[in-house]
């Protein structure tokens, strides 16, 4: 399988120059060099520009409603443990319409891995604040700059319990196919924020902004992303310096699917209920 | 003349343990042969308040309650003031003074040392409970070991100590009604012993759904849904059946979908106000042809409502829910079978037709228990409608959302096929792909819409009847008041009364409806809400005028001598 192999016959509607494109081309490196048939692998989204990619390569795609995609790949993979689940998401959909079930994935530790492209405003509404919005910023609704403080995507996994929060950028699309290709490999809920510039409604952080600032924080051979105090600490380094890379993993949490014993019996699709016999369970209400 | 049935009722505080007692009497009278109908009235909250269960039993069979009880035994003095409203110039009241005095006089007062019993052979008050049993058996006419034995098996699991305790306090309670309490005016005949089950519409409904092969369960719990989900829960090792507790009702039926997208069957439970979280998700499962199904065991609402309590104000809300138009079916259940059967029904349609599948309770339903036959919850063999694992080997060129003469697009497993699943809630094209295109539109429209609805009016659940040949008055109802509603008609059979009864409102058995009611000289619909819903449904789907509706929207479920008392009055 070669990268022109996934590509899909939909148009692209994102614009030209979208940090989202930067996504997907490292998402379609990672499924070349993943080694699983296109069709055990779910695309999950939203709704929103990230919500999209889905359609823009090949493999099985539900693309549902905003802020909804983590209860749906939660589902599908309890269901059938056996398909490699990646839920394709934005900041407004993630950590805002779908903020509580972003809290309670993370606590269930289901095995998926969630790449949240996070511009930092809302594209699709066209301009609009998102919750990782830095405060101050201008926009035609938060006219006076935006009061609210921004939402610390990683710092509040890692308070969460989540073993692997990492950051990428999607100007470095060969660095995000290794996160996502590690995000994919840990066992339990993976998150990647993405630094992804929307190139017509952010006009602060920009590919400029952002390439000032990142710096990779694995080729730091002092930084140890088991450390987990560390690592909050790096998780909540923003402004001047902006970290990218495994911030954090750890493999010691059961997934889900072991503490719910699902990988020791038949997936629920599986299941032939065809022969399903209520005689010895109506005895019970005699 | 014979008594042919006596109405229990156990009153008292949150706490006092009436649904134990209410449920080791159903049981005790149901092993003796008897008919029930039982349904527990609680008040939203774990201590105090009122609560009482209430238990009908008789020769014949139940399908609803009376409005006054025979024997009332009030566990504390407010159940006195609260319950007298609701009791027969025969009736008699069992209370402990040394517990409570009251201001009450008549020689319906029937005290009895509960209290002191319990401590005396129990060693706690806990055991009042057990006591009453005891005296209640003896009042009943039915002999002590019949008691011993549902005593066994209730707290069968609770160790020797407290079985022995129990039967310590339920002898004593039966001794005292031996010798203090005379009168054998309660005394039902003997019934003959048959074995039959003791269940609830919600058990009914988490069975039904076992036997239809639910493998993914999510909800949210809400009063009065939750035993639903307690019950699958309870089964979900046996069958190997995944529950989850959701994060909120829009996770809730989300989850579902996503299951159900993969191939496995999947269900979501809850109430109003649940229901109202779900209806963008309901919209998308119709968007996305994804099977699932939905029950809302109504509450009274608007908002938070009566939490504890019923009402069938929902009807309107469940036709309608979810933006935009798309196929749906809405099952009614009126019984304990029904609700069973309509379960398992839900399912294959939902899976047949890539459906939202709605089933619309209420708490009445949800609560009450009635005895019934293992016979009568025969299932038929679950039929697949998805691609099997087998023939998905051989599909080539999939498109999720083909379009067919019939409207439906074989759904496949992902990873089952070689080819690729897009779903999309956007609007779509064949293969699934986000599309803005008129014509594209305007078919996937009549393929989710107007080609599903078509063949779902070919297998609606049709309504049932009962002696509306040259009747006067018509009953019309739906749901959780057929037992009332057949039960008056068997109450006025001298006076013509006859009545039809939904098990399904969507697709609206409008055909059905016009040829039933077509001699009908008077309609009266007898429904649990303020805005008669029903008769609105019936002039808008039929044209035919109610002549009146019988509305009641206090929170309580119709009795049978309250709607006759109404059906007379007019």
């Amino acid at each position: 399988m070669e990268i022109r192999d996934l590509k899909t016959n939909d148009e692209i509607t994102w614009c030209p120059g979208c940090g989202d494109f930067g996504i997907l081309n490292a998402l379609k490196k990672v499924f070349v060099n993943l080694g699983r048939p296109l069709n055990q692998i779910l695309l999950v989204s939203g709704i929103g520009q990230a919500a999209k990619l889905p359609h823009y390569i090949k493999c099985n795609c539900f693309n549902g409603l905003h802020g909804r995609a983590l209860p749906v790949a939660f589902a599908a993979k309890a269901a059938n443990p056996g398909l490699t689940v990646i839920v394709t998401t934005g900041d407004g959909d993630c950590y805002g319409e779908g903020g509580n079930h972003f809290l309670h994935n993370i606590r269930r530790n289901i095995d998926i891995t969630v790449i949240v492209h996070n511009n930092q405003i809302y594209g699709l509404t066209k301009g609009q604040a998102s919750p990782t919005t830095d405060p101050g910023f201008v926009t035609k609704v938060q006219a006076e700059g935006v009061v609210l403080e921004a939402f610390h995507p990683l710092a509040v996994a890692l308070t969460l319990g989540a073993g692997f929060v990492a950051r990428g950028f999607s100007a470095d699309s060969e660095h995000l196919a290794w996160l996502i290709a590690e995000g994919i490999k840990f066992k339990g809920f993976a998150l990647i924020d993405v630094l992804q510039p929307c190139v017509t409604f952010n006009k602060e952080n920009t590919y400029d902004w952002y390439s000032k600032r990142v710096y990779k924080i694995n080729d730091d051979p002092n930084y140890h992303p088991e450390d987990k105090d560390a690592a909050l600490k790096k998780a909540q380094e923003w402004g001047e310096r902006i970290p990218l890379g495994i911030i954090y993993r750890n493999q010691e949490k059961k997934t889900y699917e072991e503490k719910r014993g699902l990988l020791n019996k038949p997936a629920l699709i599986e299941e032939d209920i065809t022969r399903i016999d209520l005689k010895a369970t109506l005895k019970d209400f005699i | 003349m014979e008594r042919c049935e006596l109405t229990i009722k156990i009153s008292g505080e949150a706490g006092q343990g009436m649904q134990t007692i209410g449920m080791a009497l159903c049981k005790l009278f149901k092993d003796a042969g008897f008919s029930i109908f039982a349904n527990q009235d609680y008040m939203s909250r774990v201590r105090g308040g009122n609560n009482f269960f209430q238990l009908r039993v008789s020769h014949q069979p139940q399908y609803t309650l009376r409005q006054n009880s025979d024997i009332l035994i009030a566990l504390d003095k407010q159940s006195i003031s609260l319950q007298k409203k609701n009791l027969s110039p025969s009736s008699v009241i069992i209370f402990d003074k040394q517990k409570f005095a009251i201001e009450e006089e008549g020689k319906n007062l029937f005290n009895a040392p509960l209290y002191d019993l319990a401590l005396k052979n129990g060693e706690s008050e806990i055991f009042v409970n057990s006591v009453a049993c005891g005296l209640l058996t003896r009042m009943g006419g039915l002999d002590f070991v019949q008691l011993e034995k549902v005593l066994r098996s209730v707290f069968g699991n609770k160790g020797v100590e407290v079985v022995d305790k129990n039967i310590k306090s339920a002898q004593a309670g039966f001794d005292y009604a031996k010798n203090n309490f005379t009168s054998n005016k309660f005394n039902l005949p003997k019934a003959t012993p048959r074995e039959k089950l003791l269940l609830n519409g919600n058990e009914a409904i988490a069975l039904g759904a076992i036997a239809a092969g639910v493998k993914f369960y999510s909800a949210y719990p809400m009063t009065p849904s939750t035993s639903i989900m307690d019950t699958v829960a309870h089964y979900a090792k046996n069958f190997n059946i995944l529950v989850e507790q959701a994060e909120d009702e829009i996770a809730a039926i989300n989850m579902a979908i996503g299951a159900s997208f993969t191939g496995a069957r999947a269900m979501t439970a809850t109430s109003g106000g649940g229901f109202c979280l779900m209806t963008e998700g309901l919209s998308l499962a119709g968007m996305t042809e994804t099977p699932v199904v939905i029950v809302d065991a109504q509450r009274p609402a608007p908002a938070t409502g009566f939490p504890t309590r019923t009402e069938q104000a929902d009807l309107g809300f469940l036709l309608h829910a979810g933006h935009g138009e798309f196929a749906r079916v809405v099952f009614t259940p009126g019984s304990i079978e029904e609700a069973f059967y309509l379960t398992i029904k839900a399912f294959d349609l939902a899976e047949k037709y890539q459906i939202p599948a709605l089933i619309m309770t209420d708490q009445h339903l949800a609560d009450s228990y009635r005895e019934i036959g293992p016979e009568e919850l025969k299932a038929s063999k679950v039929k697949r409608y998805i691609i099997s694992k087998q023939d998905s080997g051989g599909i080539t060129d999939y498109k999720r959302y083909k379009l067919t003469s019939s409207g439906i697009s074989p759904q496949a497993v992902p990873s089952w096929i070689n080819g690729l699943i897009y779903a999309d809630s956007d609007e779509h094209t064949e293969e699934g792909h986000i599309t803005e295109d008129a014509q594209v539109r305007v078919k996937m429209v009549e393929k989710r819409f107007h080609k599903k609805m078509l063949m779902l009016e070919q297998e609606i659940e049709g309504p049932k009847f009962f002696n509306l040949r040259g009747a006067k008055i018509c009953l019309v109802g739906f749901g959780s008041t057929f037992g009332v509603l057949k039960e008056a008609v068997l109450t006025l059979k001298d006076e013509k009364v006859g009545f039809v009864h939904l098990p399904q409102v969507w697709p609206f058995p409008a055909a059905a409806l016009q040829k039933l009611l077509k001699g009908a000289r008077k309609i009266f619909t007898v429904e649990n809400n303020a805005g008669a819903q029903l008769a609105r449904l019936l002039r808008r789907e039929t044209g035919i005028e109610a002549d009146k509706s019988i509305l009641k929207y206090d929170g309580r479920p119709f009795n049978v001598d309250y709607l006759v008392a109404q059906l007379k009055k007019r």
